[in-house]
């Protein structure tokens, strides 16, 4: 049984069928990577594991615990926690806010993780008493980024995290994602950049209109010739 | 001095006693009323409608409150009793206010309604409100206020100063300033600094991940409609000490309160609190009759014959409609960066 399992999830949005029996699972120290064409179902896929859209059927398990019951509070309590893709900060609220934000259920001393954030990024310690809506989106990714690393979860899922970002900024949010990893947290990503993500996947998974289409390690997927044909782009 | 500068002084200490000192305590209470209009516009998401009438609703639970005291001798002399009875009122307001939230409210937010139907939702509040207090209090007009009514009146400031025009400061001017300041100060800190009052902004600022933050939104609400029932209370009760309680009055009041909140950005706190001055000021500088100001400062050839009042006082609420019309057609965030709520 893995660390975070969601089993056959069915889900739709009002009439709109979006998931038909889709299961993915990710282990600690493991990272798993959702890839597909838009309009897949891999943000519902991440929505259902947290909670915020109720699966029609499926479970979700945590930690060897059904969770299908809980509401997204209880999940992030247990240890998840989410990065979205777009609105991702507190815009009108400085880096520092962010952060302790980010840390609000913790009843302890939070500043000895908001040390850990700035010295993950060294920018949101020079730029800690800014608004967030005037950083960059590299440096706003990261203060989203470093919000959801304030619970000290210990599986992270992780929306798109390089969305509108450059290529530079892109390889530095893979390489922090992999630290992240090889700290032993569970790290479950939905990506756009599918060739450059199932690189540094430990697992892949290529939804097609919310079904499971291929999966496996990430060299596997890749040197699928139907997968690269299909989504890889040769 | 010479004649021509003490005419100069008491033209101003004129403009001061009627004008600048007024439009200081009335936008005081606007400032009030339009920061509580402002937290449940950021937090729920709706403009209250009800604001007035809820101000008429808390200074009716103070004038219960106080006649009762009165009665039964709990005063203290110079204070008026209306402000001893504030902190029972406020109880009496929160548990008013939750439990509109909890019948009315609430459901809407679980249904994720949009901001119009919220909008809907307060103008029935609106009419149940005001409905209990002409029911309970009548719909005449009453003064509350007992103890003394000056700081300084205008005798005391004449035989001080000499001059010809005396300037008085009412107790309830004194009072509503000092208090207004206080209470804003307060709002801004909590806001600032406390753990609470951060959430309230996150939860203001993006809702979903507050959530996912481990906000507790029902708690954000409730804490938000006590920020309101203090405002609310307070901002009813002093103008109430200014210028008498008429349930009807309070439920005009909504205009020039929802003009302040438009004026400074729907949204900001800072903005309620310059847009309400704006309105005050503008209303009362506009509705003054200068005849006797220009007499002091223009050489008899010049002296008005007219009473140089640019709009009558019957027109008061136009200029919150001016002002609103204005704002709206050439900057309608506001002065200062509001938001605006997008349904999703």
């Amino acid at each position: 049984m893995a660390y975070l399992e969601g089993n056959n999830l069915v889900a739709s949005y009002g009439v709109v069928p979006i998931l038909h029996e889709c299961s993915v699972e990710v282990e600690k120290g493991e990272l798993a990577v959702i890839v597909g064409p838009n309009g897949a179902g891999k943000s519902t896929v991440m929505r259902v594991l947290l909670g915020m859209l109720d699966a029609t059927s499926g479970s979700v398990k945590f930690d060897g615990k059904d969770i299908s019951m809980l509401s997204t509070q209880e999940r992030i309590n247990h240890g998840m926690a989410f990065v979205p893709q777009t609105k991702n900060v507190f815009p009108s609220m400085t880096v520092e806010e962010n952060l302790q934000m980010g840390g609000f259920i913790r009843k302890d001393d939070i500043s000895k993780t908001i040390d850990e954030v700035y010295e993950l990024f060294p920018i949101l310690h020079e730029k800690r008493k800014q608004l967030a809506e005037q950083l960059s989106g590299g440096q706003r990714q990261q203060v989203a980024f470093g919000r959801a690393m304030m619970t000290r979860p210990s599986v992270m899922l992780l929306d798109e995290p390089t969305a509108g970002v450059s290529p530079i900024v892109m390889d530095e949010i893979f390489s922090n994602i992999l630290d992240v990893r090889n700290a032993g947290m569970a790290v479950l990503m939905v990506e756009q950049n599918a060739q450059q993500a199932l690189n540094i996947a430990d697992k892949g998974y290529v939804l097609v209109s919310g079904r499971n289409e291929h999966t496996g390690t990430g060299k596997e997927l890749i040197n699928n010739p139907e997968v690269r044909k299909k989504f890889l782009g040769g | 001095m010479t004649s021509e500068s003490i005419d100069i002084i008491n033209a101003f200490a004129l403009l001061t006693n009627f004008v600048i000192l007024p439009a200081l305590s009335y936008g005081s209470q606007l400032a009030l009323g339009a920061l509580a209009v402002t937290l449940v516009y950021s937090i729920l998401r709706f403009s209250n409608f009800a604001q007035g009438d809820s101000m008429a609703f808390g200074t009716m639970l103070v004038i219960l409150i106080s006649s009762y005291m009165i009665s039964r001798g709990w005063t203290i002399t110079g204070v008026p009793t209306a402000l001893l009875a504030i902190p029972m009122a406020l109880i009496g307001m929160s548990i008013y206010l939750l439990t509109m939230d909890r019948l009315v409210y609430r459901h809407y937010r679980r249904i994720k309604a949009k901001s119009i139907v919220g909008i809907s939702a307060s103008i029935g509040v609106m009419f149940v409100t005001g409905g209990i207090v002409r029911f309970i209090l009548g719909a005449s007009a009453q003064r509350f206020g007992d103890g003394e009514r000056f700081i300084f009146s205008v005798r005391e400031f004449k035989a001080y100063t000499g001059l010809e025009q005396g300037i008085a400061l009412k107790t309830s001017q004194f009072l509503t300033v000092t208090i207004a300041l206080l209470l804003v100060s307060f709002l801004f800190y909590f806001l600032q600094k406390t753990k609470t009052g951060k959430a309230m902004r996150a939860y203001s600022d993006n809702k979903e991940l507050a959530l996912l933050s481990g906000i507790d939104p029902d708690k954000v609400v409730q804490i938000t409609w006590l920020l309101v029932a203090l405002f609310t209370t307070i901002a009813g009760t002093l103008y109430g000490l200014d210028k008498g309680f008429a349930p009807q009055q309070y439920h005009l009041l909504l205009l020039p309160i929802f003009a302040s909140v438009i004026v400074g950005g729907i949204g900001s706190p800072i903005g309620a609190i310059a847009g309400a001055f704006l309105v005050a000021f503008s209303e009362i500088f506009l509705t003054y009759a200068y005849k006797k100001f220009l007499i002091y400062l223009l050489p008899l050839s010049m002296h008005p014959t007219s009473l140089v009042q640019l709009i009558g006082t019957e027109y008061k609420y136009a200029i919150s409609f001016v002002i609103l019309v204005i704002v709206l057609l050439i900057k309608p965030t506001g002065l200062f960066k509001g938001k605006v709520i997008v349904d999703e």
